[in-house]
């Protein structure tokens, strides 16, 4: 919700790149073809050691161990080799939004004054609280990106179905993952007919009308190909169960990495708690 | 408006997570086997239009859609948004992990709110009714959004009020273009496949039932 970056021509209805990227096995993407070591490790380990990560992050509060939080994150998404220039620029947006909340908490929460701004007194207690959510944020995304972020969908789906996702939600993750690409090449020829017709996007009516009806034809579209697609798994037998071909086993890698990991959150509860 | 991870205290995260989980449960009950792909499908065309941003004077937003996602999905509009908002989480880092039931709830409950108020008459017989309740839909979904992200917020802390305020006077102008939008949606919807919105019904009012 609320604002996106600025559209790249004016007038224009842009949509968010990097959504290929959710396509999943696509050959050639550098994020998923090389992920250093955090690729060796099993996809199961990878969710619940993010997990884990993240709800013991967002219940600290000390800075010492809030700052060796995002050190590990950052130690992270060098070991799975995130592109820096791509993520830099991911997690900038998303700071952005963090940004407008954060700014206002000195300024509204009551406490001992730091500075003032236009008479506006900050509050060194709501600077503090500013601090953590930013860290907090910033490291459980980076954490996020670096464990979770670079398996293939499909390979999620497997995780999450092996640690006990009910099967609807297994069955859906991969649905939607499989027809977004599908669809968004179907509102690409959308909106090629569009500009056919010469529509430019503006703040009116007229814009907002055509928009809804592309909204809604797309939904027909995609109505319409579930029916078909649906056809076509009945024709292949498809009875509503998934059936999981690969067992996923814990390795070596596994081994090394839990070895790290405990200590590493055991260290986080120490700089806690002293 | 997505909620960041560390902004919200223990007992909302868990209180939001807790009812979003029912919801899912719910939602996951009226979708048997015949109806996955439609839903998944659905799920797959609001992840597109999501991403579709619209200028809005002299910046533009992105679409949310959550009272047409309603409309369309009845209850299963819970595990579709789940479903998304877990992909943008993982691989975008919009939404945080912890703070995903809050997310969830504050988006799908007032879609599915919102489907039960306005579907009867977007399904009823006027095109006109059809028209204002689907628009109705829209702008209802987005304002109850925004009040429950205020919400969460403030039971977290007196000093999130403020930004809860700014929240939803920045929502008023994404009220509207949602509004209008969703009435041309469910017009077009209404002339082209009614069949759309009353499977819609379906996964609204009945159990699926498990042989």
């Amino acid at each position: 919700m609320g604002r996106g970056p600025a559209p790249r021509q004016g007038g224009s209805i842009t949509l968010t790149h990097g959504v290929d990227r959710l396509a999943g096995g696509r050959k050639g993407d550098a994020v998923h073809e090389d992920s250093g070591y955090v690729r060796a490790l099993d996809p199961r380990v990878r969710v619940v050691a993010a997990v884990l990560f993240a709800v013991l992050v967002v219940a600290l509060a000390d800075f010492g161990a809030l700052g060796a939080a995002l050190l590990l994150a950052l130690t992270a998404m060098v070991a799975a080799r995130l592109p820096l220039g791509h993520t830099v620029k991911q997690v900038l947006t998303v700071d952005t939004f963090v940004l407008v909340m954060v700014l206002m908490l000195p300024f509204t929460t009551p406490g001992e004054e730091v500075f003032r701004l236009w008479n506006l007194p900050a509050s060194r207690e709501g600077l503090t609280k500013a601090a953590e959510i930013a860290l907090k944020t910033n490291a459980v995304m980076l954490m996020m990106l670096a464990l979770v972020g670079t398996l293939e969908t499909p390979v999620l789906g497997r995780a999450l179905k092996h640690l006990r996702l009910p099967d609807g939600l297994v069955h859906l993750l991969l649905f939607t993952v499989r027809y977004i690409e599908v669809l968004q090449r179907e509102y690409g020829r959308l909106r090629l007919a569009m500009r056919a017709r010469a529509f430019r996007a503006g703040s009116n009516r007229h814009t907002w009308r055509s928009v809804g009806y592309l909204v809604g034809m797309l939904l027909v579209k995609s109505f319409e190909r579930s029916e078909r697609i649906l056809m076509a798994m009945k024709c292949r037998g498809f009875d509503g169960r998934l059936h999981l071909l690969d067992d996923m086993v814990l390795g070596k890698p596994d081994a090394v990495f839990t070895s790290l990991a405990v200590p590493a959150g055991a260290v986080l509860v120490v700089l806690e708690l002293v | 408006m997505h909620i960041v991870d560390g902004a919200l205290s223990v007992p909302v995260l868990a209180g939001g997570a807790a009812l979003a989980a029912a919801g899912v449960a719910v939602g996951l009950r009226r979708m048997d086997a015949d109806r996955l792909p439609q839903v998944g499908v659905v799920s797959a065309a609001f992840f597109v239009a999501s991403l579709v941003h619209v200028p809005v004077g002299p910046s533009n937003m992105h679409l949310i859609l959550g009272g047409l996602a309603g409309v369309v999905l009845g209850w299963t509009a819970f595990p579709a948004l789940f479903v998304a908002l877990l992909l943008q989480a993982v691989f975008f880092g919009f939404g945080g992990v912890t703070v995903l039931g809050v997310n969830l709830l504050v988006i799908a409950g007032p879609a599915v709110l919102c489907a039960g108020l306005f579907g009867p008459g977007i399904r009823g017989r006027a095109l006109n009714t059809a028209m204002v309740m689907g628009g109705l839909a829209g702008a209802g979904s987005i304002a109850m959004t925004a009040l429950a992200v205020g919400l969460a917020l403030a039971l977290s802390g007196d000093a999130f009020i403020p930004a809860a305020k700014l929240a939803f006077i920045v929502h008023i102008p994404v009220m509207a273009v949602e509004g209008a939008l969703t009435a041309a949606a469910v017009v077009l919807l209404r002339r082209v496949k009614p069949e759309l919105l009353a499977s819609a019904a379906v996964l609204f009012d009945q159990r699926v039932t498990h042989a």
